[in-house]
């Protein structure tokens, strides 16, 4: 009986999620944009649960990395504009990067090489300049570890 | 960066860290199976209800939260250091987390999107009235607001004020009316919530 219904549902409908990957309702709220998102998080639980690193550790990297996004821009940006998850990825990207465990030369080889399937028709232009990735929209504050 | 290299970039990760060894793709759809469809403010909705109905659970909720939901088993993590705060007519409490996101995960589910945004996280302290008021809430004057801050280790809950007309209720019809806001402290629970 504790949790037998499930929250509203009927929200889900209209976004464009595949059929395996639904967002949690609480309250009718999304809390995942895009499939993404929730890997990145999916990816930082799992990785602290087999020790990879202590939660502690990955959420003193996202304070850092909210931080940071906050000192320049943080007053300016809200609701819609604000991507959370961009500052998830970053602090997950550092950390491990600080740790030796994922190096950002790798991680940026990768993603070109990704980007480059063909696959991939909309390839994103502005991003075969150089490796310093603006994880930030407009802002960037570089993977300096 | 754009949603399409920032999807890429994360794909990417993954795949890196799965040949590495780290990880495996099963992994991360479980983790994301269990925060999508078995953790969310039902638990914490539970908590409540049975609170208002057991004057020893509610005594040993507020006494030590962490040790009175260790018998219910919650899957999901983020409650190693529960602290429940009780609104009464005296004291509104309002919860935040003012450095990033910390949240009580087990018992709430993953944070709202609001929670996480710079307004919420700094304003809230600042001019808590204020946005009690954008959330539709509006208090006494006469009410204390009591803004808890998550820290490093601890993450609050709001036990709410049971509502004038609820008495009558069972626990499972009072837990598909206990909103996750209302355990937040951006909600006051309404006497008729029909």
């Amino acid at each position: 009986m504790k949790n037998s219904t499930p929250t509203e549902t009927s929200a889900s409908q209209e976004l464009p999620l595949p059929e395996n990957l639904q967002p949690p309702m609480a309250n009718g709220e999304v809390i995942f944009d895009a499939p993404w998102q929730g890997r990145i998080f999916a990816m930082a639980v799992a990785l602290s649960e087999q020790g990879v690193f202590a939660w502690a550790e990955f959420q003193q990297s996202l304070i850092d990395a909210i931080a940071q996004f906050d000192a320049k821009a943080g007053a300016s940006v809200e609701g819609e504009q604000y991507q959370y998850f961009d500052h998830f990825q970053l602090a997950l990207e550092n950390l491990l990067a600080q740790k030796g465990v994922v190096l950002n030369a790798a991680l940026n080889e990768r993603e070109h090489a990704f980007a480059d399937r063909p696959h991939d028709h909309d390839h994103d232009h502005d991003h075969d300049h150089d490796h310093d990735h603006d994880h930030s929209h407009n802002h960037d504050y570089s993977h300096s570890h | 960066m754009s949603e399409k290299s920032a999807a890429i970039r994360a794909e990417a990760l993954e795949s890196l860290l799965v040949e590495k060894g780290l990880l495996d793709t099963a992994r991360i759809d479980d983790v994301l199976t269990l925060y999508n469809e078995r953790v969310g403010p039902m638990n914490g909705a539970m908590l409540v209800a049975k609170a208002w109905r057991d004057a020893h659970f509610k005594q040993q909720l507020l006494a030590d939260g962490t040790a009175a939901i260790a018998q219910f088993s919650f899957e999901g993590g983020q409650v190693d250091k529960l602290v429940v705060v009780e609104n009464t007519a005296e004291v509104h409490n309002v919860v935040v987390c003012t450095l990033c996101s910390c949240y009580p995960w087990a018992i709430l589910g993953l944070p709202p999107k609001w929670y996480k945004d710079p307004a919420y996280r700094s304003r809230v302290v600042r001019e808590p009235r204020a946005v009690l008021t954008d959330f539709g809430t509006h208090l006494p004057a006469e009410q204390e607001v009591r803004v808890w801050d998550s820290s490093a280790e601890v993450r609050y809950m709001v036990l709410p004020v049971q509502p004038k007309g609820w008495e009558t209720l069972s626990e499972g019809e009072l837990v598909n009316k206990i909103t996750r806001d209302s355990m937040i402290g951006v909600e006051v629970l309404a006497e008729v919530a029909e």
